[in-house]
């Protein structure tokens, strides 16, 4: 069956439930106009929807309905028995049409004209009262008949019998059919048809619940915790696998029960591109539907409230906003109007537009309706801004439209809209120019949205965060104690006054909630700590608070103005012991951090995060050094690895030495220039008797540097995930599965460099040749340019190839020009060519730097107007290259 | 939560102005008596971190999150003993509530325009600012507060 119509079919089962009970309550008290109200809208709803979905007979008897229904609310009637029955009767023949529409798919044949007359007499007060309820009687019940056939096997045709007080005589009749897939009391009142029009593949579920899933759920989690927690405390290992198993479930599920109040606003749209078509068919209008932001996610709860006033108003653009098509070409329009439906977040809100490009309100006309209508006097809307008389549109009862269309034009649009949205916290505002269009502006505040959040402390203050951003708790241990004395517990390390932890594989980012909001550290009993992980968007960040309480449902409440600049909070809320708390948002907490590229970094150098990563694997030697600590370096850049005898190391004017190949070969510790026991003195140490050394070759130079031991060679990617500002490193990245920290090779070739060859008579600085180096890649700029200085080039860098033109166009000179290849906007190819195109850098030698050396790649490169073209990290092959080219412009 | 009595003088008939009076620092301040929505006793504030040290915290009032202001550094006075209960003003601004923390609320009063003059032109600068004129109390002067612009933190951040 059709989604659209079994979509009907569901709603106006459950609206004309509530119908029948509305319609008792008007019988009691027939001047309440909210009943009347209520009712009529209703009806109307049902009318409207029926013409689209392309019901005749159904709409026939809704229309004629709803003339009475208007008189009644207009006041010419008096809702008397009499005139509820006959309605009553109208309603149980809508159901039985419904019931046959949702076994067949299509309206059972039947006539409905002596209904529809005396409907219609009684709207124009033709049916005298005294006949009415015996015209009523006949009408409902030859109208059964029909109908009773494609019903399956059900007394049907009682139903309709019942004209007194039809609900109570159907009970019994639906119950036996009460579908088992609906868990909802309204559809627990559907005809048998509906039920076979959902059951496909969704079930309809009541939010309340989804609630209480929920909260059970929060409360699962919260159950879960303690456990962790006391699972942590006693080392009883037969719990620890099914606990974290139980964990992961809990995770998942919360997880899943929060998607399931999340839809997009899609789901409310998918009806429309069929409505508006439909729309245009029937009233002769060219109209282009454009959606925009159907992925925009919003609570299930709020969707479905927003759901009927969205189509009301994609309706209403249709029928009222936008002019026929020959109208539109005499105002100079194209003749297809266009309707746009734009939602999007925008400050913690909602924001819905729906836009014409019709006519736009007309004013005038809004003003005669408001005079006619007593809304207000001439004097008050002289002094009314266009716009305040436009809004006019929200109040009950306003219709411009002449006609009374199937479409819309009986005044119970907008403010209908209008009352659902504040029903939901929301505003509405229009903006509306004459001859351009009308633009709807529909604001959802997050205000109204509960969330789940967890209560955390730091330095004794409590906050909140929410849970949809948290990824998992995880309890730790702060460096330097061990009161814990839990051998695997995880501990927070310090990369450079950096708090990080390895999570599973992964180094997570750490940022302390005290330090971060300034507060002043309380010192925890134990020296522990809980990490709360969070999400931001692709990155994790890790904050660091001192306790862990449960999770509460709150309610969001924007903070006060004078805050608002305090971007670490997205609100405040009062908890259920009375007490305000501050919202925390992990976004700005990130933000604040420089997770995930943000502006003032106090924890980190942002750049460092995705920036210094280089694309493919590569070698990568591993040793340790400085007691414990794990390292690499890129193995290409070491020359050899050597193990030498300890008595072979000596000292020269305070510096280590040894006789390597016939020549004096400086040493350099990690550890520091003359680690304290780096020889270790004592004969009787359990020292090794060798010395452990990297040997790195710069040109005619080596230089070692005496590393504990040599571990293994991985092929890995090197993604520098923390930046190090400790000389020497050049940050800290996982390879094989562990923290290791990235040696800066430049530094060490420099220190070497530095303390050994300067004052030896190196090159002195005047004949220095200066080297551009255009590179994007700050990783590689980081190895390139110390190994350069070292090799005895001044050195230039840029980060782009515009970065270097603008250098050029400065008037800045070099002798050479090293460029990567593969770079964004412009690449080295394009770079080259632009260099040899004209300049000041015209002739200088161009040499290639790729990490492709293909006789191809390398054939394009010289087409191009490289001089060399060089491998990667190929460093040695560089600083050859460097040399040749200098020499030979040197020589011409 | 407990709301202090006020003493209301029947002066409020006599047409002139009426304006809830407080202490902060020894010094008497008033503030329009139909600008104050509530007074609190002492009342627990969660303190706000990050946010300008005029801003004592948040309290929870009948369950709307009130903004408290410590009046003694907004007008840039010492602080008070450690310890001490501070009454607050509730007052409204563009629909937000602010409590103003005050060493002690007394009296309404209602009083004479002709006890009233402009600042001072030697007036510090700072309660110039907040200050919209003074009254000629017996023996005592009184520095009528100016609430909007007390509660203008625009020049903070």
């Amino acid at each position: 069956m059709d989604e659209l119509l079994a979509d009907f079919l569901t709603e106006t089962n459950e609206n004309l439930g509530e119908l029948d009970a509305a319609l008792l309550t008007l019988e009691r008290t027939p001047d309440d106009a909210n009943t009347l109200g209520l009712i009529f809208r209703m009806v109307h709803t049902i009318k409207g929807t029926c013409g689209f979905l392309g019901l005749p007979r159904l709409e026939r008897v809704a229309h004629a309905g709803e003339n009475v229904l208007g008189r009644l609310r207009d006041g010419a009637l008096v809702a008397s028995p009499a005139i509820v029955t006959l309605i009553l009767a109208a309603l149980d023949r809508i159901k039985a049409i419904l019931s046959g529409l949702g076994v067949n798919g299509t309206e059972p044949a039947g006539d409905d004209t002596e209904l529809i007359d005396a409907l219609n007499g009684m709207a124009h007060g033709q049916g005298a009262l005294e006949g009415t309820q015996e015209g009523a009687r006949k009408e409902a019940k030859p109208a059964p008949a029909p109908t009773a056939a494609p019903v399956v096997s059900a007394p049907r045709p009682e139903i309709a019998v019942a004209p007194p007080s039809p609900p109570i005589a159907q009970k019994p009749v639906h119950e036996t059919q009460a579908d088992q897939v609906h868990a909802d009391d309204g559809d627990a009142r559907n005809p048998a048809g509906a039920a076979a029009a959902t059951a496909q593949q969704t079930i309809r579920v009541t939010v309340d619940v989804l609630e209480d899933l929920m909260t059970l759920v929060s409360e699962l989690v919260l159950t879960r915790n303690q456990l962790l927690q006391l699972a942590r405390v006693q080392e009883n290992s037969d719990f620890t696998a099914p606990l974290q198993r139980l964990s992961h479930i809990t995770s998942d599920l919360q997880e899943g029960v929060m998607k399931t109040r999340m839809q997009p606003i899609g789901i409310a749209w998918n009806k429309l591109p069929r409505l508006v078509r439909d729309l245009a068919r029937d009233l002769n209008k060219k109209i282009e539907l454009t959606m925009l932001g159907a992925e925009t996610e919003l609570d299930r709860q709020v969707l479905e409230l927003i759901k009927d006033p969205l189509t009301h108003m994609v309706r209403n653009s249709g029928d009222h906003g936008l002019e026929m098509p020959a109208e539109r070409r005499a105002a100079g329009k194209a003749e297809t109007g266009r309707i746009v439906l734009n939602a999007f977040h925008e400050g913690g809100q909602i924001i819905i537009e729906i836009s014409d490009d019709g006519r736009g309100l007309a004013a005038d006309k809004i003003r005669q309706k408001v005079l006619a209508n007593g809304l207000a006097t001439e004097a008050e809307l002289a002094a009314m801004p266009e716009s305040q008389i436009q809004r006019f549109i929200f109040r009950a009862g306003f219709s411009t439209s002449v006609n009374v269309t199937a479409v819309s034009g009986r005044g119970v649009g907008m403010d209908v809209v209008k009352t659902n949205i504040e029903k939901i916290g929301g505003t509405i505002d229009l903006k509306s120019t004459a001859g351009q269009g009308t633009t709807f502006t529909i604001k959802i505040p997050l205000t109204l949205a509960i969330v789940s959040a967890l209560i955390v402390e730091s330095a004794r203050e409590r906050f909140a965060i929410p849970q949809i951003s948290v990824v998992e708790l995880v309890r730790a241990r702060r460096a330097g104690t061990n009161a814990l004395g839990n051998g695997d517990e995880n501990t927070i390390e310090r990369i450079n006054d950096t708090p990080v932890l390895r999570l599973r594989d992964r180094l997570l980012p750490l940022v302390s909630l005290c330090d971060l909001l300034g507060l002043e550290p309380v010192e925890t009993t134990d020296g522990g700590a809980y990490i709360v992980v969070t999400q931001v968007g692709p990155s994790l960040l890790g904050i660091i608070v001192d306790r862990v309480f449960d999770t509460e449902e709150i309610v969001v409440k924007p903070v006060a103005p004078i805050l608002r600049h305090i971007t670490m909070f997205s609100g405040n809320t009062i908890l259920g012991d009375g007490s305000v708390i501050m919202i925390l948002d992990p976004a700005g907490i990130a933000r604040a951090s420089g997770v995930g590229g943000g502006a003032d970094n106090k924890m980190m150098k942002p750049e460092t995060i995705d920036d210094i990563a280089s694309p493919e694997s590569l070698a990568l030697l591993l040793f340790r050094a400085n007691g414990t600590e794990r390292m690499a370096v890129p193995l290409n850049l070491v020359a050899r690895l050597e193990n030498i005898p300890r008595d072979k190391i000596e000292q020269s004017s305070g510096a280590y030495v040894t006789q390597y190949r016939g020549r004096l070969m400086p040493l350099l510790s990690i550890a520091g220039p003359l680690g304290a026991n780096l020889l270790g003195a004592d004969p009787s140490d359990a020292a090794p008797a060798t010395q452990s050394l990297l040997v790195f070759a710069d040109g005619e130079r080596s230089m070692g540097l005496m590393v504990d031991e040599i571990i293994d060679v991985v092929e890995d990617r090197l993604d520098i995930e923390l930046a190090s500002a400790r000389e020497g490193s050049l940050g800290t990245a996982i390879i094989g599965g562990l923290a290791t920290n990235v040696l800066d090779t430049g530094y060490w070739l420099a220190r070497a460099s530095r303390d050994w060859f300067d004052g030896k008579g190196g090159d002195s600085g005047a004949s220095r040749k200066r080297v551009l180096i255009v590179e994007d890649s700050s990783f590689f700029r980081n190895l390139l340019v110390p190994s350069l200085t070292a090799a005895g080039f001044k050195v230039s860098a840029a980060s782009s190839a515009a970065a270097a033109l603008r250098l050029r166009d400065s008037g800045q000179m070099f002798d050479a020009i090293v460029s990567d290849i593969e770079m964004p906007d412009m690449d080295g190819l394009a770079f080259a060519r632009t260099v040899r195109d004209s300049g000041a850098w015209k002739h200088l030698p161009l040499i290639a730097l790729s990490g492709h050396t293909g006789a191809a790649d390398v054939e394009a490169g010289r087409d191009a107007g490289f001089s060399d073209y060089v491998g990667k990290v190929q460093r040695e092959h560089l600083i050859e290259s460097l040399r040749q080219c200098l020499a030979s412009t040197a020589a011409i | 939560m407990t709301t202090a009595t006020l003493e209301r003088t029947d002066a409020a008939s006599r047409g002139g102005e009426v304006y809830v009076t407080l202490s902060v620092a020894g010094q008497l301040c008033g503030v329009p008596v139909l600008g104050v929505r509530d007074i609190l006793a002492e009342q627990p504030i969660t303190r706000i971190p990050l946010a300008p040290p005029d801003i004592a915290g948040s309290l929870n009032l009948r369950g709307r999150i009130v903004t408290a202001i410590d009046l003694r550094t907004r007008l840039t006075l010492p602080p008070g003993e450690p310890g001490t209960k501070r009454m607050s003003v509730v007052v409204e601004q563009g629909g937000e509530l602010y409590a103003l923390l005050v060493d002690q609320v007394a009296e309404v009063l209602s009083l004479e325009a002709d006890l009233f003059e402009r600042n001072p032109p030697t007036l510090e600068p700072h309660w110039a600012a907040f200050s919209s004129g003074i009254y000629r109390l017996d023996g005592r002067l009184l520095v009528i507060l100016d609430i909007a612009r007390l509660l203008d933190f625009s020049n903070v951040h």
